[in-house]
């Protein structure tokens, strides 16, 4: 890991406490461009917290995160995403009336410059920007293999097909750090595979660094980077795949002493 | 070609049926009309029909589109109307053309219920589900307690405001326009069915396109899942207060065409009943379906009507329709019956 590469994430000892319980502390954390890194855990340990920080869904108590040099100290879960983070949540949330391209096309709401008028009256440059926007939306969703699906109501797909729809939907606001959460949940192995390889080509062709939370540990060993493990909101262990399979510790609150 | 081409483009199905339902209703009437084959019992329902059909568009919008049960659109369409009567008396010297006076009174009713709309959704929008279903409730019948006690009076000097007590004294030739809970009285009655219909085609291409549009995505979003539409930037609170704002514009707009076709409304006409009544036809209809909207609502205004040759068991006939359209709206079978017929035919589009 060259420190010349530009840094997507920078996160210094953040922290926050819910009333008395302190669920996440001290965490540092840099992503670098183009990386996949893996957030790991027992239950409980924090990492959904971490992303909510990230998103500022929550406020963080303590700490600051900086997404490509920005402060994200004051900014709202709004801002936070056109300073460029997208999620994905642990039970899946899409907008499940709506159809699959529509779901698509929604991510990119700020990226279409048109007004109320616009539309109301169907300006030429509503017709011109919404089919950039309808041609750029199925691109993508033709890279997950959705495109077949366009038309259906997003609620219908079967359950592997929603959870790449959500990736779909947070790269289609552009972001420059993608957060997963549990993408492998529910899962079978074969599935997992795919997902594996959905997600390098995600990174390769977007450009993009990613940040996964995941319990299944044949995928984060096999495309995480570099790894950080919380325990009980602290960090535990930072660094190399193979340096935290042989970490002594991490496997002692995996599996208990 | 453009015009036809932006009134039925692609992806619109439900649209151009409710479009082609409309214009062909409208003909059909309009010559029945001519003929003198319409009785004057439904020709006089004509007009509110028009009303309750645009104000159950926009509370679609509201209802179905943005999610928020709404149970005060009477009070929108009461601040509509009241406005609308205001500017008729006041402009009934300076624009002699019914037809242009009516424009200007449905367009001034939609832009003042428009704004209230607006002020009321800034409190109302930071509730959900059930306590924003009351707290509509409440404004609706805080408006119409408001238009209860309200005086207005016209004369050579200008609009002159009272309230609960009238101590107005109105010059020479100066007349009331607005008395306290007798309400509106002395309108001159300007509304037609044209006029109606044209409305009903200009708020079926309003929420139609902006359904359709990245305003109309961002809203559904919001219904589906706040939290996602937050994290893929889209500003909820402004987002719901549009579909608000236009709901409630429609609601005025509606109010306006409906106190022009009579020459005294009280503010009583507007209660929590037509709030409700209003519902009903959105609900029937279906949620978030213009088309359906457009058929509850006319069905149901002209059925109690329709159904006076039963006299006294009329009212227990109209309970018996609302049940079955309830039953069969809900059934399973029917709807599968409508997915499939849609499903084939989206597929047709795509080839």
């Amino acid at each position: 890991m060259s420190e010349t590469r530009e840094k997507v994430l920078e996160v210094r000892n953040l922290g926050i406490d819910f009333g008395g319980l302190t669920a996440v502390n001290n965490l540092d954390l840099d992503i670098y461009k183009g990386e996949i890194y893996g957030l790991i855990g027992p239950n409980g340990a924090g990492k959904t917290t971490v992303f909510n920080m990230l998103t500022k869904v929550y406020q963080p108590t303590r700490g600051t995160i900086k997404i490509a040099g920005k402060d994200m100290d004051k900014l709202n879960p709004v801002q936070a995403n056109q300073v460029g983070v997208a999620r994905t949540f642990q039970n899946i949330r899409l907008f499940s009336n709506m159809s699959v391209l529509d779901n698509v096309k929604t991510g990119m709401h700020n990226e279409l410059k048109y007004g109320l008028f616009t539309s109301i009256l169907r300006l030429p440059k509503y017709y011109k920007l919404e089919k950039e926007s309808t041609q750029k939306a199925m691109e993508l969703l033709k890279i997950f293999g959705l495109d077949q699906f366009a038309d259906l109501t997003a609620g219908n797909l079967p359950y592997g097909a929603q959870r790449r729809l959500e990736i779909a939907r947070a790269l289609a606001t552009d972001p420059k750090l993608l957060l997963l959460d549990e993408p492998a949940a529910g899962m079978n192995p074969q599935e997992t595979e795919d997902l594996m390889d959905m997600i390098r080509k995600i990174r390769n062709h977007f450009d993009i660094s990613i940040l996964l939370i995941e319990h299944d540990m044949k995928l984060v060993m096999g495309i995480c980077e570099r790894i950080t493990v919380l325990n009980f909101g602290q960090v535990l262990a930072q660094g190399l795949p193979q340096e935290i399979q042989s970490n002594t510790e991490v496997v002692k609150a995996y599996i208990g002493e | 070609m453009k015009l036809v081409k932006s009134l039925f483009g692609p992806k619109t199905r439900g649209r151009s049926i409710s479009f082609a339902l409309v214009i062909v209703a409208y003909i059909v009437i309009s010559i029945l009309q001519s003929a003198g084959s319409i009785p004057r019992m439904i020709s006089s329902l004509l007009v509110p029909v028009c009303c309750y059909i645009v104000a159950a568009i926009g509370l679609n919008m509201n209802v179905g589109i943005s999610g928020e049960l709404n149970l005060g659109q009477a009070g929108f369409m009461s601040v509509g109307g009241f406005s609308a009567a205001i500017t008729n008396a006041v402009l009934l010297n300076t624009v002699s053309n019914d037809f242009v006076r009516l424009l200007i009174c449905i367009v001034i009713g939609a832009l003042i219920a428009g704004f209230v709309g607006w002020l009321i959704s800034i409190p109302v929008l930071k509730l959900e589900g059930d306590y924003l279903a009351i707290v509509t409730l409440a404004f609706g019948q805080i408006i119409m307690s408001l238009m209860n006690n309200l005086y207005v009076g016209f004369d050579a000097d200008g609009i002159h405001f009272g309230f609960i007590n009238n101590t107005m004294q109105l010059g020479e030739g100066g007349k009331m326009i607005v008395s306290g809970p007798m309400g509106v009285t002395g309108n001159k009655m300007i509304s037609t069915f044209t006029v109606g219909f044209i409305l009903i085609l200009i708020s079926l291409l309003v929420v139609y396109n902006i359904i359709y549009s990245k305003e109309g995505r961002a809203i559904q979003a919001c219904r589906d899942n706040k939290i996602a539409a937050e994290t893929i930037g889209i500003k909820v609170s402004s987002t719901k207060t549009l579909a608000f704002v236009v709901s409630s514009a429609l609601g005025g707009a509606a109010g306006a065409l409906y106190m022009m076709n009579y020459s005294s409304v009280a503010a009583t006409k507007f209660d929590f009943n037509t709030s409700i009544l209003i519902l009903v036809y959105v609900v029937l209809g279906g949620l978030g379906n213009m088309t359906g909207t457009l058929i509850s609502t006319s069905v149901l205004v002209l059925l109690p009507e329709m159904l006076r040759f039963l006299s006294s068991y009329r009212m227990l006939v109209y309970a018996i329709v609302l049940i079955v359209m309830m039953i069969v709206t809900n059934n399973e079978q029917i709807k599968t019956f409508f997915e499939k017929f849609k499903k084939q035919k989206g597929v047709q589009a795509h080839e």
